[in-house]
């Protein structure tokens, strides 16, 4: 049987969702498919200039993404001795996470809860978002 | 204590005295600002407009439009209607049903869509309509609609160019538009003299319509609209356009010159909106005079056939109504390529397809709005002797509630049925007019930058003049703003519709290889 697998979304600052998912990993000898979220809606206005420079402006993104939120993470976490793989994604964060722990077949989702402001009392957050759609139990970290 | 106390006035009248005159002398000075600005500028324009408005030998027609019409007609028949037999797939590709999320973060369809209409969706469509439907009689809207949906194909077929041949520099930005199709498209079919000359000649015409009709005509209308609500002739601002000018200058210098990029998004947010709130207040105004509409179409077909007592006839209304589509959806004359071509596609044919819902939206939907509700609203003089509308041969159109033209009457036209209607009127206008000075800023750069070579120094004399004739444009009458203007963004569609039919196969034997595969399954929607 292949391992269980964890979703784990991760913003790039609290890293306590990273460990608490690699505790219960190495416990369960469960991989971790870390998943870090690029906001972006493809109705989202943009100036001239903006449509020019965007191309180039994503790989920036996803090239400073990748070295300072992503490396590091898989890096340590791979050296601990926990299996793990990660995924850059742009778009809606509660959407594709639900499509990553659909496509993985993930057992478990891991989310870090943020400060509760006032947008994110209004609109949801995406601890929120998960916890009413998720489709596996989810774990949300404070 | 006692001198003091004498002194005081005594100062103050002597300051008052000082400050007087030298008030006085300010107004004087700017009222001449604004004369020398308007003698020099026209005197400059005027040979250039007259060669591009000169009628065919023998008749009044301009030259000009008949070009536009039979450029339409031509790519709407040889691509067999495509604006009709692909408008569907055209919104199916804006919802993003083909594209792959893996393109996620990339310009979208979309994107470039609404930035592109942002660009056209100003004030061609609130003063122009007005200044068409004034002059050539409501009749003026049929041709408009018409030329909106012939425009279609001319907009498709340039668009797809602007994808197809665009310049992908390693840093990954996008340099697109018709001068980049022009020369390589021509160096391809081994016309590469010939390629260049056109690019170059369309590159000087983009920079000449970038600081007419994307600039100058821009200023000069939100200039209108703000001496309109402020009191008119009595205003502080009126006769002083160069105030307006400055200051929208200014913000304008802040986005494109200091990079502050957040004003321009905060726009580009609102004018969606304006847009909607534009289109809702026209349709609750419709709604209101529902029993009119019949009659508006009526005189709408009517006028276009025989002109209804407008001086010009029939003919009269078809070159209004052209001129006016031409000036506010821009199809055939090659900037929204410019717009277009930065999207994210495989296919530079999707690009074509979305891009002509923007005539559409333009034209067919938004212009016509604004002529039905003045028409409905009654703001054009009709003599009740002979039920036909009443020339003003001194104005030189029909003759107007208020004698005003331009947004002036469009204001008009709203105000009759709600009188807080001009304020937001002006506020929609202002965004409109910044909206697109930021886009034709951008066109009218790149044009810059094809002729000059891209360089910080290069880039920056342009945007400086840019700003320039933002408040020239402001400070002048619109007679010679909006002809200059025109003429400027017509000359741009001589060059750029020679380039579409010599390139016109390419983009036919792209859409048989798209069409085929769409049909084949070989193309299809990605599931959700």
């Amino acid at each position: 049987m292949s391992k269980r697998i964890f979703v784990v979304a991760y913003g790039g600052d609290k890293r306590a969702v990273v460990n608490l998912a690699a505790t219960h990993a190495r416990r369960e000898g469960a991989k971790l498919h870390i998943v870090h979220v690029l906001e972006w809606s493809p109705y989202s206005f943009l100036t001239p200039q903006e449509l020019e420079e965007r191309h180039a402006r994503r790989k920036k993104e996803m090239a400073r993404a990748e070295e300072a939120v992503m490396a590091p993470v898989l890096t340590e976490l791979r050296a601990s001795g926990v299996e793990a793989e990660g995924e850059i994604l742009y778009g809606s964060a509660v959407e594709l996470i639900l499509q990553v722990a659909q496509e993985q077949d993930a057992a478990l989702i891991f989310v870090g809860r943020g400060e509760a402001s006032l947008g994110a009392r209004v609109f949801g957050s995406i601890s929120i978002g998960l916890a009413q759609a998720a489709p596996v139990p989810t774990v949300i970290v404070p | 204590m006692k001198t003091n106390n004498a002194l005081i006035p005594a100062l103050a009248a002597i300051a008052a005295s000082a400050v007087a005159p030298a008030v006085a002398r300010a107004q004087d000075a700017a009222r001449t600002i604004d004369q020398i600005v308007n003698e020099n500028v026209g005197a400059v324009t005027g040979p250039f407009v007259n060669f591009i408005f000169a009628p065919l030998p023998g008749t009044t027609f301009p030259w000009i439009v008949l070009w536009l019409v039979v450029g339409a007609t031509v790519f709407t028949l040889y691509f067999g209607f495509i604006q009709f037999r692909a408008f569907g797939h055209a919104i199916s590709l804006v919802r993003g049903d083909y594209s792959n999320p893996k393109d996620a973060g990339e310009v979208s369809h979309f994107q470039a869509l609404a930035t592109a209409l942002s660009g056209t969706v100003g004030l061609g469509n609130i003063a122009g309509v007005a200044v068409a439907v004034s002059i050539g009689g409501p009749g003026a809207t049929f041709w408009m609609i018409l030329a909106g949906l012939m425009g279609m194909a001319s907009k498709f077929t340039e668009c797809t160019l602007g994808v197809k041949y665009r310049n992908e520099y390693p840093d990954g930005t996008v340099s697109g538009g018709p001068m980049y199709y022009i020369s390589k498209g021509f160096t391809l079919q081994g016309r590469p003299m010939l390629g260049r000359f056109l690019a170059v000649m369309f590159a000087i015409f983009c920079i000449l319509g970038s600081w007419g009709g994307g600039n100058m005509f821009q200023a000069n209308q939100a200039h209108a609209q703000l001496v309109n609500i402020t009191g008119g002739a009595d205003s502080f601002l009126s006769g002083n356009g160069w105030i307006t000018g400055l200051v929208l200058a200014g913000v304008v210098f802040v986005v494109i010159v200091g990079g502050i990029q957040s004003i321009a998004r905060v726009t580009e947010k609102i004018v969606p909106f304006m847009a909607v709130l534009y289109v809702g207040a026209a349709l609750i105004i419709l709604g209101m005079n529902a029993d009119k509409i019949g009659w508006a179409f009526g005189q709408i077909f009517a006028g276009a056939f025989t002109g209804l007592g407008v001086a010009g006839g029939m003919v009269g209304a078809l070159i209004q109504g052209f001129k006016r589509a031409a000036f506010s959806n821009e199809a055939g004359v090659g900037s929204a390529a410019i717009a277009h071509s930065a999207v994210r596609t495989n296919e530079p044919i999707t690009e074509g397809f979305v891009s002509l819902l923007e005539p559409f939206i333009d034209t067919v939907v938004i212009c016509t709005m604004t002529a039905l509700v003045i028409v409905i609203t009654g703001v054009l003089i009709v003599d009740p002797a002979t039920g036909l509308y009443a020339w003003s041969a001194e104005a030189g159109r029909i003759a107007t509630v208020g004698d005003v033209s331009g947004v002036a009457l469009t204001s008009a036209a709203f105000a009759n049925v709600a009188s807080w209607f001009p304020y937001v009127l002006a506020l929609a206008v202002v965004l409109f007019a910044f909206s697109t000075m930021i886009s034709w800023s951008y066109y009218g750069l790149k044009a810059w930058t094809y002729l000059f070579g891209e360089s910080k120094i290069v880039e920056l004399s342009f945007k400086i003049l840019f700003c320039v004739f933002v408040v020239i444009g402001a400070a002048m009458e619109l007679g010679p703003v909006i002809d200059f203007s025109d003429a400027a963004i017509f000359a741009m569609a001589v060059v750029n519709i020679i380039g579409l039919y010599f390139l016109m196969p390419i983009v036919k034997d792209e859409l048989d290889s798209y069409l085929s595969r769409l049909k084949s399954g070989q193309i299809r929607k990605f599931a959700v």
